[in-house]
């Protein structure tokens, strides 16, 4: 990366200078990879306690901060048990390809304008490729398990992803079709300009139709409640992961919450802006420095809160219904609206978008905000009356 | 195509209806009481440890006879005449030394019948409800003291009589 390639004084040699460019963002971001889903886990166990009235984690720490880092240390030591009749290269092997496919996609999401550990030309197609790598593994895990549940879980969780990659593709065709590039550096800089740019509100409606088709999709490739079949712990014990312990184990976890952030931060890539900020260009023209790893995280982060919202909300479908949902429900939608958007980039006088757009965009924002802070006063409320009738 | 629509419709509505719910309860206050540093202020007349007051017992047996699962044990001697004439709080007097009094808690079944027959209220049921141990054997409550301060001059007797 040339940021980090001239950070290294000039006089250092430049084979070093190659070097160190490349290892220290690499470590960097196998670091907050590696450890983000410590993170998430805290974050997961909290928001669920939360809307369910508890308080989770309390007793490790302050506010339990340090209970999944106890855990995590916890699985580390657990011995690895490798149940009879396993296949043992498949079975260390599985694990570490799904967290290798998590991993791979971090190359080419851009954090800044030039910051993007490699600016793939088909940075979407790769994506798309190397996250179905994630699949190999664990129908690999699957089937080294010699466990008839791990098998079910990995054969629902390749008929999930094999259906619910088509709509996900398509979504992303729309976002292409309209920057007319694979790159997502590109992907991103079509998008300068603010809230109102934001593709999410390009042909208002139609991409953010495009959005919840590609969002649903990617929450099911994630294998996440409510399309959690694959590791229905009420049906298949734990899926594909029902053989696995201690680190390994460990590694299924992490390449779980890996996966989670990762898609959502492909889905503020390609619909959410990036790294630009949300604010107008003239607002933040006055800040020195650049904001973009930050704006980034905090729009993957609202993601992966949404992810976890849902997981507490809704519960889980049936395989039928997922079936259902991904090519009954989806996939026409996603094919309408990739030939709606196609036609209408084609069109000189809408290429830019509907002249309702910019309007839309605030109008859609405020409303959310409104719904959001609404809920906030009405939970308020709610506990007022409650605390009041328990005194009474 | 309408009813596909109108499902469609629906499942996305009904998904925000959910969430809404979720994101209600994300901001009222969790109902955990955090046990052994928070405790419930129970009310006074919480039926949790029995306990009995061995100076009032006139040995009488009834709780004995009561009680369904057996947990009280109890073992008495006639007073010999020589004796210094005692009472209950009540006014009772104490004719039978009672020599063991034991409550086993693990057997217990928390009823509450016991304290209905007894004539001078000695035995009761407390508020107390920690007495975990790690050994059953400590839940047999012996109630029998050998250094009992009886009361010697009837309470309820008239000052002058």
């Amino acid at each position: 990366m040339d940021v980090f390639y001239a950070l290294f004084p000039a006089a250092w040699p430049h084979w070093l200078r190659v070097v160190l460019g490349a290892a220290v963002p690499a470590i960097i971001l196998v670091t907050f990879m590696a450890l983000g889903p410590i993170l998430y886990v805290y974050a997961e166990r909290k928001i669920s306690g939360f809307m369910q009235d508890r308080l989770g984690p309390m007793r490790v720490g302050p506010y339990g901060l340090l209970q999944t880092i106890a855990d995590a240390i916890k699985l580390l030591f657990k011995e690895a048990i490798y149940p009879a009749g396993v296949d043992r290269a498949l079975f260390l092997l599985a694990p570490c390809l799904v967290v290798i496919g998590a991993f791979l996609s971090f190359v080419v999401v851009p954090w800044g304008p030039n910051l993007i550990p490699a600016d793939l030309d088909v940075g979407l197609f790769y994506v798309i490729a190397v996250s179905s790598l994630a699949t190999v593994g664990l129908i690999m895990a699957g089937w080294a398990s010699n466990n008839k549940y791990a098998l079910f879980g990995a054969m629902r969780s390749a008929a999930q992803i094999v259906s619910y990659e088509i709509p996900a593709v398509l979504s992303l065709l729309a976002v292409v079709m309209i920057v007319g590039s694979l790159s997502l550096q590109q992907v991103v800089e079509a998008q300068r300009g603010g809230l109102p740019h934001w593709f999410l509100f390009r042909y208002f409606p139609i991409m953010l139709v495009v959005f919840l088709v590609f969002f649903i999709a990617t929450l099911a490739e994630c294998n996440r409640t409510p399309f959690d079949i694959p590791e229905a712990e009420s049906e298949l014990v734990a899926g594909y992961h029902t053989e696995y312990s201690g680190f390994f184990f460990a590694m299924f976890f992490m390449a779980e919450y890996t996966e989670m952030f990762i898609v959502s931060a492909v889905a503020s890539v390609l619909f959410l802006g990036g790294w630009h900020s949300p604010l107008p260009p003239s607002w933040t023209a006055a800040i020195p420095w650049d904001l973009g790893p930050l704006w980034l995280l905090a729009k993957a982060w609202g993601l992966v809160f949404v992810h976890m919202w849902l997981r507490w909300t809704l519960p889980r479908l049936r395989v039928d219904q997922l079936m259902h949902v991904a090519w009954k429900v989806l996939l026409p939608i996603a094919l309408g609206s990739t030939i709606v958007v196609g036609g209408l980039v084609l069109w000189p006088a809408t290429s830019n978008g509907f002249p309702w757009d910019p309007f839309a965009a605030v109008a859609v924002s405020v409303a959310v905000a409104a719904g959001l802070v609404q809920g906030f006063i009405a939970a308020r409320r709610y506990e007022a009356r409650r605390l009041k009738e328990g005194a009474a | 195509m309408g009813r596909w629509l109108r499902d469609v419709w629906s499942g996305i509505a009904t998904a925000f209806a959910g969430m809404r719910v979720t994101w209600k309860h994300l901001f009222t206050r969790a109902v955990t009481l955090q046990y052994p540093d928070e405790r419930w202020t129970l009310p006074k007349r919480t039926r949790m440890r029995l306990f009995m007051k061995y100076e009032d017992c006139i040995g009488c047996g009834q709780c004995v006879r009561v009680c369904p699962v057996a947990c009280i044990y109890m073992n008495t001697e006639k007073r010999p005449a020589t004796a210094p004439p005692i009472w209950a709080a009540n006014g009772m007097p104490i004719k039978l030394d009672v020599k063991l009094f034991d409550i086993d808690m693990s057997l217990c079944c928390y009823c509450n019948l016991c304290t209905y027959p007894c004539p001078t209220d000695c035995i009761y049921m407390t508020p107390e409800y920690e007495f975990a141990t790690g050994d059953l054997t400590q839940h047999l409550y012996h109630f029998a003291k050998e250094d009992a301060q009886f009361l010697t001059v009837n309470p309820k007797a008239k000052p002058n009589a």
